[in-house]
């Protein structure tokens, strides 16, 4: 399958994550289209729009207002139009808890925010590398489990 | 007297085995499949061709050869009929390129014994006869990602496969797999997913776990 580009979408509340985020996605080789969201009902209503274009990946903070990050991958995972949608959880926790708890939840990805610029680049880097993958080969979904 | 005879017992244990089976039967139940890609894919592709009344013949990895060339309206059609499917006529050239080295290294991977023989850069530039240097720039400008890295993430896949669906132990995938240890295997798993693979195993019986419906 052929592909030009990959859609992004973020949803997080802290500004200066979106920006890094904005930042590091830019300088990557693979060419993207990125739409930020500041809490995960902004992203909720955005993707049940009539017509709209599905992003292929969704970060995602797990702690946010009005709608925390567990609340937006539960609806996403429920609703069969999302269904190829890879989610990647982005948060500041590294609980064993809370990882094991969004994987089993329906998340693909599971990224501890990076202390550095680098480190974030290199993360997202990947992520979109796999997916692209994940978007273009015969590679089994349902067993699409990543940790960074 | 007798209340229960030979008969009267029998009858007994056939009644009640047979509501006990219908009780059985009742209950809902969920299996698992598994496919084979490839089989699956040239099946559905021959089907639309014949159905579209083409004379072809299948050139082994992903091409199609027409003993007519068809104008663009015919084409055109193919394309849509195709399509349907999740089939994707590739019309650039490099597109069609990468296409053909993911399903040779498909072949490596599932332990095509012809591929056995070679190692991967060998093996690939002789089927696609092209040098390696030619397919390895190609690869990583179209997709990102290099040939080495993309044998790692196919071979992955299929552990990660083996792992859930025939409860495999790792001596056995690392075997299976051509992996000179468990060690390295398990490495690799770890490297490619962030998990280790009895973390990944849990993660998915738990999520399949989750989704079985009530009674």
């Amino acid at each position: 399958m052929a592909l030009n580009s990959l859609n992004i979408a973020l949803a997080d509340d802290d500004e200066d994550d979106r920006f890094l985020f904005k930042d590091a996605i830019e300088e990557i080789k693979i060419k993207t289209k990125l739409s930020l969201f500041t809490n995960g009902k902004e992203l909720m209503d955005y993707l049940i729009l009539p017509n709209v274009i599905l992003p292929e990946v969704i970060f995602l903070d797990l702690n946010m207002p009005i709608k925390n990050g567990m609340q937006c991958l539960k609806e996403i995972r429920e609703n069969p139009k999302l269904i190829d949608l890879s989610v990647a959880i982005y948060s500041t926790s590294s609980s064993e808890k809370d990882i094991e708890e969004t994987f089993v939840n329906g998340a693909n990805i599971y990224i501890n925010k990076p202390n550095t610029f680098k480190e974030l680049k290199a993360a997202i880097e990947k992520v979109l590398q796999l997916n692209w993958q994940y978007q273009t080969s015969a590679l089994n979904r349902d067993n699409f489990l990543l940790r960074i | 007297m007798y209340l229960f005879n030979d008969y009267t017992i029998t009858r007994n244990l056939y009644f009640y085995l047979f509501y006990f089976n219908r009780q059985i039967l009742r209950k809902p139940m969920k299996f698992n499949v598994k496919f084979d890609f490839n089989t699956i894919c040239k099946k559905v592709l021959c089907q639309q061709l014949d159905d579209m009344n083409l004379d072809y013949s299948l050139n082994g990895i992903g091409e199609v050869n027409l003993k007519q060339s068809p104008n663009a309206v015919q084409m055109q059609k193919i394309t849509e009929n195709l399509a349907k499917f999740g089939i994707e006529v590739i019309s650039d050239q490099q597109t069609a390129l990468v296409q053909r080295i993911k399903d040779a290294v498909t072949l490596i991977v599932n332990g095509d014994e012809e591929a056995q023989k070679y190692n991967v850069s060998n093996y690939l530039s002789e089927k696609l006869d092209y040098s390696y240097t030619h397919l390895s720039n190609v690869f990583s400008e179209v997709t990102h990602m290099s040939i080495e890295n993309f044998v790692i993430l196919k071979k992955i896949d299929v552990a990660k496969n083996l792992i859930i669906e025939h409860n495999l132990t790792l001596t056995e995938i690392a075997f299976k797999l051509n992996y000179s240890s468990v060690a390295h295997l398990s490495t690799q798993f770890k490297k490619t997913t962030g998990l280790t693979p009895s973390t990944f195993q849990k993660i998915i019986k738990k999520r399949n776990d989750k989704v079985v419906p009530q009674d």
